[in-house]
């Protein structure tokens, strides 16, 4: 075993250095109006130098990367501090979703505006009636000439206040149960029918919304996959989400860094010298734990409940780091702009994605085997 | 890069699990907590026929000449079925202390040595057994013969007057085989805990189906399984060996101490049995968690 980086990858990673140490600049909060198109702008600027999805196939603005060389990018790109990505939900969840599920006709149509930043998606996913438990969703579609029609609520979507379009889950079988009956589409936010309503979160700033469909119709073409086999086309995003590609190492060893700096900056106080060695310690071995899964992958392994090992673990490590670091400032914790904005950010985390809980559930019944809970 | 175990390092991680499981190495332990080391010196003798004591020993002198990471499979699963000895002061310290036929010695597991690494390390495991007492300078020390009792029976320590406080790079390589051995014990825990949820009974159910027992065990195998490539990365650094060692300890003895707790809270009173083999974990993970420097030690050498 080694932790060796090829020579291509090397390149690679310093290129991207390189570019980035050139190009970033800070930009406003991406859930604020300015800051959304300010945010478009440099996805574009992104995807012109072609490093907005770099393990993408070239034919889709990427440079067919392997996936050692996105998490170096990835943490070149922290290190740099560059912006966080607006189009997050639709590279990371959505086009992995296509690449796998999807169809040439819908691969060659959404892709390309999507690497751009021209065309930003909103993940439609969660109801207020279904949160952890998503199958319980109640938004149907029927059928029409063509298409279908969607109506029903979804809430929490993250950017939907600025966002073009939507992907979820609605119900196509009224009389399937639960995860039977369900089909994944993509939805215009401008379409007839729709209304988004922002909802101000933590920090005041609208970075999500609602939306109500009320008999939007969406043609054939926007169903991914099979009518009635959403739930599985689901799990592909749902594995990314918690898993790699939203947060990737890169961003936790950044930002642990800074901390440490930050520590000897504020003179090395003894009050917090463990719980800042712990936060290096978790990015470092959460980093660790990432090259391992990418080795199995490559070796033909699959990206399985392990996922959700992922997700418990940095969602803790994202908090701790946070929370130590506005202690180590003391009185000026309150007013740090940036490190209270990570903090407020980190606390979404055991939250979002399925929750601390739900992720402990899954690690118990699907990796340790334990029975399962007795569920309605 | 390729941060998986190789076809090989599996194989040998499997014929130490076979060797080990089916040798019965929790009388052993018992036995030698009670002075008696005969079982864990056969064991001991096993050990070394499957090249444990070799690893870090070059070929010229008898050993594989192996590298730190084989040192690390092999730490697990020492630790994972409490096999009690100076085990990292023989496997993975003495190698570089030791030369010339006593080193061969080691290797072919006749000689049992034990260290000494003031301050972190102030008194000698199994002195009483071991052939050479050495401090880090390499320098051979005489241990008093009165037994100082340690929280884990099974280890055996003493006093050593006159030891010279000394830093070498042997020190790293013994911090990283006791947070193997950790993880190992850790891992045991966990494996014992989820079988024990998955077959006891109350109210009716398995209480391996009550959240509050899953939830538990779920952060025991976040802990564990994130601990793990932290070893093997320090294993296979080049240049921050210490640094990654010393990250290494700290996660490994906090996931296998978490793993301790749980344990004990999953098996209720059973646990608390001195029969139960989970005691044998419990009170190792304890004592090792401040062996060879504490947690707050290893995080200032982190941050150094
Ligand atoms: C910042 C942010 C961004 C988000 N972005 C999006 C987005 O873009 N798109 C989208 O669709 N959704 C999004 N969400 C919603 C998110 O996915 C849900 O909040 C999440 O799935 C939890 O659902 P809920 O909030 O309804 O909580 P609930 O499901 O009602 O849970 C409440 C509490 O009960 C616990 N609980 C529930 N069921 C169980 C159980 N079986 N066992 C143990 N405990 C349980 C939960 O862990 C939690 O502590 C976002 C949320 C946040 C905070």
């Amino acid at each position: 075993m080694d932790l060796d980086i090829d020579e291509a990858s090397a390149a690679f990673r310093d290129e991207a250095r390189e570019w980035l140490a050139s190009h970033v600049r800070v930009l406003p909060s991406m859930d604020t109006a300015e800051g959304f198109t300010a945010h478009r702008e440099w996805e574009a600027e992104l995807a012109e130098a072609r490093w907005s999805v770099v393990s993408w196939p070239a034919e889709y603005h990427g440079r067919d990367a392997s996936m050692l060389q996105w998490l170096l990018f990835e943490e070149e790109y922290y290190a740099a501090r560059a912006p966080g990505r607006v189009s997050q939900n639709g590279l990371f969840m959505l086009g992995p979703t296509l690449f796998a599920h999807g169809t040439q006709e819908q691969r060659d149509r959404i892709l390309p505006p999507m690497a751009r930043g021209e065309q930003v998606w909103a993940q439609a996913w969660s109801e207020p009636e279904a949160g952890s438990d998503i199958a319980a969703l109640r938004s149907t579609a029927v059928r029409t000439d063509g298409g279908w029609l969607l109506s029903g609520q979804k809430t929490w979507s993250s950017r939907a206040s600025f966002a073009d379009r939507a992907f979820g889950l609605f119900r196509t079988d009224p009389s399937a149960q639960r995860h039977h009956g369900l089909t994944y589409f993509m939805a215009d936010l401008r379409a007839d029918g729709v209304t988004v309503r922002p909802i101000p979160q933590l920090d005041g700033e609208p970075g999500f919304a609602e939306i109500f469909f009320d008999d939007v119709f969406v043609p054939d073409a926007d169903v991914i996959g099979e009518a009635g086999q959403g739930w599985k086309v689901a799990m592909t995003t749902a594995n990314n989400e918690r898993g790699l590609s939203l947060r990737s190492p890169g961003r936790f060893l950044a930002a642990a860094s800074r901390l440490v700096d930050l520590w000897r900056a504020e003179g090395a106080p003894e009050s917090t010298k463990d719980r800042v060695a712990d936060a290096w310690i978790s990015a470092r071995a959460y980093q660790l734990y990432t090259f391992g899964t990418v080795s199995r992958l490559a070796e033909g392994g699959e990206l399985g409940p392990e996922s959700s090992v992922n997700k418990l673990f940095w969602s803790h490590l994202d908090v701790a780091l946070h929370e130590t670091a506005l202690d180590v400032l003391g009185p000026a914790g309150e007013t740090d702009e940036d490190w209270v904005n990570g903090y407020l950010f980190s606390l979404a985390g055991p939250i979002y994605g399925g929750t601390d809980q739900i992720q402990r559930n899954t690690i118990a019944e699907r990796l340790l085997k334990l029975p399962r809970e007795a569920r309605r | 890069m390729r941060f998986q175990l190789s076809p090989e390092q599996r194989q040998f991680s499997a014929t130490l699990h076979e060797l080990l499981g089916g040798a019965d190495t929790a009388a052993a332990a018992r036995a030698w907590a009670a002075g008696e080391h005969d079982r864990g010196l056969k064991l001991w003798r096993a050990l070394a026929d499957a090249g444990v004591f070799g690893l870090l020993v070059a070929e010229a002198d008898g050993g594989l000449g192996a590298g730190a990471a084989d040192l690390v499979v092999a730490f697990e699963a020492l630790g994972y079925h409490a096999v009690p000895g100076p085990l990292a002061e023989s496997a993975a310290v003495a190698p570089a202390l030791l030369t010339g036929h006593r080193l061969t010695s080691l290797a072919e597991g006749d000689l049992l040595a034990t260290v000494v690494a003031p301050p972190e390390v102030p008194l000698a495991l199994d002195a009483d057994v071991a052939g050479v007492v050495l401090d880090l300078t390499g320098a051979q020390c005489a241990a008093e013969t009165e037994l100082v009792r340690s929280i884990d029976p099974a280890r055996r320590l003493f006093r050593v007057p006159g030891a010279t406080e000394a830093q070498s790079p042997a020190f790293d390589t013994g911090v990283l085989a006791v947070a193997a051995q950790l993880l190992g014990a850790g891992q045991w825990l966990l494996d014992t805990s989820v079988a024990y949820a998955k077959q006891r009974s109350q109210y009716g159910r398995a209480i391996g189906e009550y959240q509050a027992i899953k939830h538990l065990l779920a952060d025991v195998v976040t802990g564990l399984e994130l601990a793990r490539p932290l070893l093997y990365g320090a294993a296979v650094a080049e240049g921050t060996f210490a640094r990654d060692v010393s990250a290494a300890k700290v996660m490994a003895g906090d996931a296998a101490y978490l793993a301790a707790r749980t344990a004990l809270q999953v098996h209720g009173a059973i646990g608390y049995t001195a029969e139960h083999d989970l005691g044998l974990r419990l009170t190792k993970v304890r004592a090792l968690a401040g062996a060879w420097g504490t947690g707050s030690f290893h995080r200032a050498r982190v941050l150094r």
